[in-house]
């Protein structure tokens, strides 16, 4: 489903952010991506998402090379991946209706479509009943969840999120994780960059470490994933 | 397939009317752009009324062309009624009148006030003069070729065709109309130069949204989409605006414009701009808010990529 194949990223003011990473992520599976600031996983899940394109390497989501396709390609390419930011990235002058709604709204969907749909993604996330509602309106953890919907919304059968749990409480955090559980029940890959180990460990789950720019260690079950050097 | 035709046109619709909301939101923004954009818009309209009511107010010359010929002072009234005569007869002529120098004596004595200084004078000073209107088909170098037959009289002393100040006139016209068509095509440049650089700060206002509808999978044409809509925005209600600017300023003028035409005997009245010439206002308002906007999203809309 996802696979880097000796990936490397260099930005424009010289920063390498990653050196040779390979790693592969299997349909349906869900893992971590953990390592301290700086070490690459910001840069990784950007490399998933088309966000950047990787300087050297491939990269290979949902059957696209993402270093070759054609820029009149990348909406829909983006559109079979959702991403799920820190800071959410809600449009804070629209509901939470509208901003849930816009992956659907780009697509051309009808509105009944989008009615259904945004209600379906709100109920999956709890939040059903505060369409009408502005996102500052919303506590912190109700935003980051509204961020979520959005990202499912389009039903991607990626879903990315960069360090969702980083404003939550423990309890919240632990939610969000059951929520991410669920969504890769019904069968979608999930990708989830963290700081949090406690969370990764209590999970169980497959844990992608990097350090430095490279894959750095591994732990839990390993079924496809090759060590850097 | 008619759900997604429905759907499109819906999206249309949804954008068309968001951006009009964006734009009655900075209402103080908006109005002073719309200003700028009305006034530039305002300036050829005028200008262009301007032309049209002269044109309408001293009439349509083209055809009315008639010519005096003046004869020698010494000629006799019977020989002016005997040139008269065969002028009547030529195929090229459809009126010729005599006015013996008798008759414009009378006549400017009684026009011009000043009958006793004409009194003094101890003869007539005034030739008699032929009025001849050439035929209504006469094209201009068969009535150029009439007046040089006429000139070549020996009992002719002049002839001058009434249509000389017409034809200066409508040079004068012409002029002002291509002064119009400059005007008009630097200030429209200059609407889509505004319109432009409005868009561009729009843009910049809205880089976050832009962002995330990118983020999502939102394509180049679906974010360009608002824009175009609000530039085109821009330009109907410049053309609105600069329509009422120019009926406002006609009906400030046509108090004074009515009394110089009475002073002239005349009942001419200031028209506005027809239906017709609206129209195209705003379809050239429209077409100019597009481009302005279509230029300004081909440049920076590139630029921001999430």
């Amino acid at each position: 489903m996802i696979s880097f194949e000796q990936v490397a990223k260099r930005y424009p003011n010289g920063r390498e952010a990653l050196a040779g990473v390979n790693l592969r992520v299997a349909p349906g599976e869900m893992v971590f991506l953990t390592g301290r600031s700086g070490a690459g996983k910001s840069t990784v899940l950007k490399l998933i998402a088309l966000l950047e394109r990787p300087t050297r390497g491939q990269v290979i989501v949902n059957g696209d090379n993402t270093g070759q396709l054609p820029a009149r390609r990348i909406p829909a390419f983006r559109r079979r991946v959702g991403v799920v930011f820190q800071d959410h990235r809600l449009l804070t002058d629209r509901p939470v209706f509208d901003n849930v709604a816009l992956p659907l709204i780009v697509t051309d969907s009808s509105l009944k479509e989008i009615d259904r749909r945004v209600r379906a993604a709100l109920d999956q996330v709890g939040l059903l009943g505060k369409e009408r509602l502005l996102p500052l309106e919303l506590s912190v953890g109700e935003q980051q969840r509204v961020g979520i919907a959005r990202a499912i919304v389009g039903r991607p059968p990626v879903l990315i999120a960069d360090e969702p749990t980083g404003n939550l409480d423990p309890q919240l955090a632990t939610e969000m994780m059951n929520l991410f559980r669920r969504l890769n029940e019904v069968g979608v890959t999930i990708v989830v960059a963290t700081h949090d180990l406690h969370l990764v460990r209590e999970s169980g789950l497959r844990e992608i470490q990097l350090d430095s720019g490279q894959v750095s260690d591994l732990a839990g079950p390993l079924p496809h994933i090759e060590a850097q050097r | 397939m008619s759900g997604r035709i429905s759907s499109w046109s819906a999206r249309h619709m949804q954008a068309l009317l968001s951006s009009a909301g964006h734009l009655v939101r900075s209402p103080l923004a908006t109005i002073l752009t719309l200003l700028v954009m009305a006034l530039a818009l305002a300036m050829p309209l005028g200008l262009l009324t301007l032309v049209q009511n002269t044109r309408s107010a001293t009439g349509d010359f083209s055809g009315a062309i008639g010519m005096s010929v003046f004869l020698k002072s010494g000629v006799a009234e019977a020989k002016a009624q005997q040139l008269t005569g065969s002028l009547r007869a030529r195929g090229d002529v459809s009126a010729a009148e005599l006015i013996t120098a008798e008759q414009a004596l009378a006549e400017f004595r009684k026009d011009s006030g000043f009958g006793a200084a004409l009194d003094a004078l101890e003869e007539n000073p005034l030739p008699h003069v032929i009025a001849v209107t050439p035929v209504s088909s006469a094209t201009p170098a068969g009535i150029e070729s009439l007046r040089r037959y006429l000139v070549s009289w020996p009992e002719v002393e002049t002839v001058q065709l009434d249509s000389e100040w017409v034809t200066r006139f409508n040079a004068i016209l012409a002029v002002l109309r291509r002064v119009l068509l400059v005007a008009a095509t630097l200030l429209g440049i200059g609407v889509i130069a505004i319109v432009g650089n409005t868009i561009r700060l729009e843009i910049l206002n809205r880089r976050a949204e832009i962002e995330v509808t990118k983020l999502v999978g939102g394509t180049n044409a679906f974010v360009r989409r608002p824009f175009l809509y609000t530039g085109m925005w821009y330009g109907l209600m410049a053309g609105l605006t600069a329509w009422l600017i120019v009926a406002g300023a006609l009906w400030g003028l046509s108090g004074p414009a009515a009394s110089l035409a009475s002073a002239y005997g005349s009942h001419f009245v200031l028209s506005p701009p027809t239906a017709a010439e609206l129209g195209l206002l705003l379809l050239v308002g429209i077409s100019l808010g597009w481009i302005g906007s279509w230029i300004a999203t081909a440049v920076h809309l590139q630029r921001i990529e999430p």
